[in-house]
Formats: C-alpha cells, sequence, structure tokens
C-alpha cells in the first residue's frame, strides 16, 4: 500500500491556542506550546511529532481562526 | 521525508480560504463561529458566488460578521436579518442572499420576521448559530438555553417554572409551507464540519433555485459563557445539548 505523509504549517500570529486542533488530530501529532506565547499572549500550537503526520487535514477543519495549511504527497511503494 | 521536502505548493492540500479577510476575528478562542464563517468563505468561492453574495449580519457576537467574509454585506437591526433578507432578495432576485443569526437574534428578538419570512418562503437561506446562551453581552439566559443549565441571569440554573422550556424554533420553522429544507447540524469534530458545509451548500443551492427558504441550525459551544475549555465545552454540547437539540435534516423536498 502506498503510504502518505502529510505536513502542517501553523500562523503563529492568528493562533489563539484553542487546542481544538490538538484533540481532533487523529495520530498526536499536534500541541500547544507549553511556555512560549505569540503577541497576544496565546500559547500557539506546533507540531511536535511532525513525522506522525499523515495530511488529513483534520486539524484545519476544525480551526476556528483558519491558521492551518496542510500538505500532503502520497509516497510510491518502495 | 522531512517536512521542508513536503511542504511545497503542489502538495497543499488545505489553506486559509481566499474570501476569509486579514484580520484576526473578535471571538473567543475555540468559538463556534470561526468554524462557521471558514466553511461560509469556503463555500462562497467554490460556488463562484464572490461577486453575486448578499449578506445580512445579526447583532450579537457575529455582529462583525461582514469584516471577516469578503463579499457584500448588509447589518440589520436586532432580530431583523429575515426582514432585511426578504427586501434585498426581492429587489435583486438573482443574487444569493442569505442571513447569520445567533440564538438571542433569530429565537427571542426575531421570532416574528424568522417565522414570517419562512412562512412567506423568501429565497433565502438562514445560518442559525445555537449555542444557548447570549454570548457578547456576558451570557445571559436565552430561550434556548437547556433546563439546569447557569447562566449570569440564571445562576441556580434553568427552571421551567420560571423561565419556560428551551425553544426548538428549528422544529417550529419543518412544518411551515414555505420551507424546503430544515436542518440541524454542528461544528465540533471534522466530520460534523464536512456535514454541515455540505448542509450550508444545500441551501445556498436552493435558495439560488428559487424552491424557498432552507434553514440550518449549527449546534455551537460558548466557551465563555459556559465558562469551560473550548475541548471541555464541546464535549459538553455532544453530551447534554444533542439530547434537546438532535442532529439531522427536519425537513428536506
Amino acid at each position: 500500500m502506498a503510504k502518505v505523509k502529510g505536513a502542517v504549517t501553523i500562523d503563529d500570529a492568528r493562533c489563539k491556542g484553542c487546542e481544538l486542533c490538538v484533540v481532533a488530530c487523529p495520530t498526536d501529532v499536534l500541541l500547544l506550546q507549553p511556555k512560549e506565547v505569540n503577541d497576544r499572549g496565546y500559547h500557539f500550537a506546533f507540531a511536535a511529532n511532525p513525522d506522525a503526520c499523515i495530511g488529513c487535514a483534520s486539524c484545519a477543519m476544525v480551526c476556528p481562526d483558519a491558521c492551518i495549511e496542510v500538505y500532503r504527497v502520497v509516497l510510491p511503494n518502495s | 521525508m522531512t517536512p521542508e521536502e513536503i511542504i511545497k505548493p503542489e502538495n497543499k492540500v488545505y489553506a486559509r480560504p481566499r474570501l476569509l479577510d486579514d484580520r484576526n476575528t473578535h471571538y473567543c478562542p475555540g468559538c463556534s463561529h470561526g468554524v462557521v464563517h471558514r466553511i461560509i468563505a469556503e463555500l462562497i468561492d467554490e460556488m463562484g458566488l464572490e461577486d453575486n453574495t448578499i449578506g445580512v449580519a445579526p447583532v450579537g457576537c457575529a455582529v462583525f460578521a461582514y469584516n471577516y467574509i469578503d463579499v457584500d454585506w448588509v447589518e440589520a437591526a436586532h432580530g431583523r436579518a429575515p426582514a432585511v433578507a426578504t427586501a434585498l432578495h426581492r429587489l435583486n432576485p438573482d443574487r444569493l442572499v442569505f442571513t447569520y443569526q445567533g440564538d438571542g437574534d433569530l429565537a427571542a428578538i426575531g421570532t416574528a420576521e424568522t417565522i414570517h419570512a419562512a412562512n412567506r418562503g423568501e429565497n433565502i437561506a438562514i445560518i442559525f448559530i445555537n449555542n444557548g446562551i447570549y454570548g457578547m453581552t456576558g451570557g445571559q439566559m436565552a430561550p434556548t438555553t437547556l433546563l439546569g443549565m447557569k447562566t449570569a441571569t440564571t445562576p441556580y440554573g434553568r427552571r421551567a417554572d420560571l423561565n419556560g422550556y428551551p425553544l426548538r424554533i428549528t422544529e417550529l420553522l419543518a412544518p411551515l409551507d414555505g420551507t424546503c429544507y430544515v436542518t440541524r447540524q454542528a461544528v465540533h469534530t471534522p466530520a460534523a464540519v464536512r456535514k454541515a458545509k455540505a448542509a450550508i451548500k444545500k441551501a445556498f443551492q436552493n435558495a439560488l433555485d428559487g424552491r424557498g427558504t432552507s434553514v440550518v441550525e449549527i449546534v455551537s459551544t460558548c466557551n465563555s459563557g459556559w465558562k469551560m475549555s473550548p475541548a471541555k465545552s464541546n464535549e459538553w454540547m455532544a453530551e447534554h445539548m444533542f439530547e434537546r437539540y438532535p442532529l439531522g435534516d427536519l425537513k428536506n423536498i
């Protein structure tokens, strides 16, 4: 079976740290920054475990601030 | 493959909708309004209606909706969005006219306008965000507040003998002859967001085809008003709100 790999980019400045993407992610890629905050004082989300991403866009679907971009590639069988 | 190798324009599967304005929304973190704004912006773009859509903004948290979605908007007086939309659609019959209203706007002060616009079968789409509370004014009881739910004006929980019962206005609209599509959706999970998007698309298409009034209720959260985290309020909504406001199509002809 072909393997699917994904990646996400998060607009740090726009993220409000609501954690809905963290809950929605089926492969536990995302987390909120434990200490660092953005200009508005929110603990923004980041890809803590990027290798597990499958590019399903579940995080982007539930993001109320539309700050997540999703990329996906289908790798041929090796 | 490293993320840098994957993050290329040709691999992009999801990006911020083009029609969402660049400014940040004033909504609280995790508010359902943001998700619904996003799917409306995506749909208007996908359906090619950018220059052909007029939205009617309500009074309530979504009062600044016209600042966020880059189409034509009219701001209506509190609760009067369906009446304003009636005039807009009668004067511009080839346009898509939709209203975007909360439960304080649509189900409380605007009950008469909502019911009569739906009864006349105006060819508009009504997007109804039901979070069971007055969010903007500080979390007071709304007609849709659940029994036992604590709000600023019912600090010991809503009582049926004192405050009446939660109003299911979508069920009131379904039997009217003027409505063609009445449905209740939510946006708490990725699957629910996709279903809500399909429902709003159908409502927009019905309005364009002149089939009557379409009503899409979105059962939503108000984590600030409910005093919970966004993730917790989604769980609370699935547990309590869906009991009183079950999801699904009430009418689809």
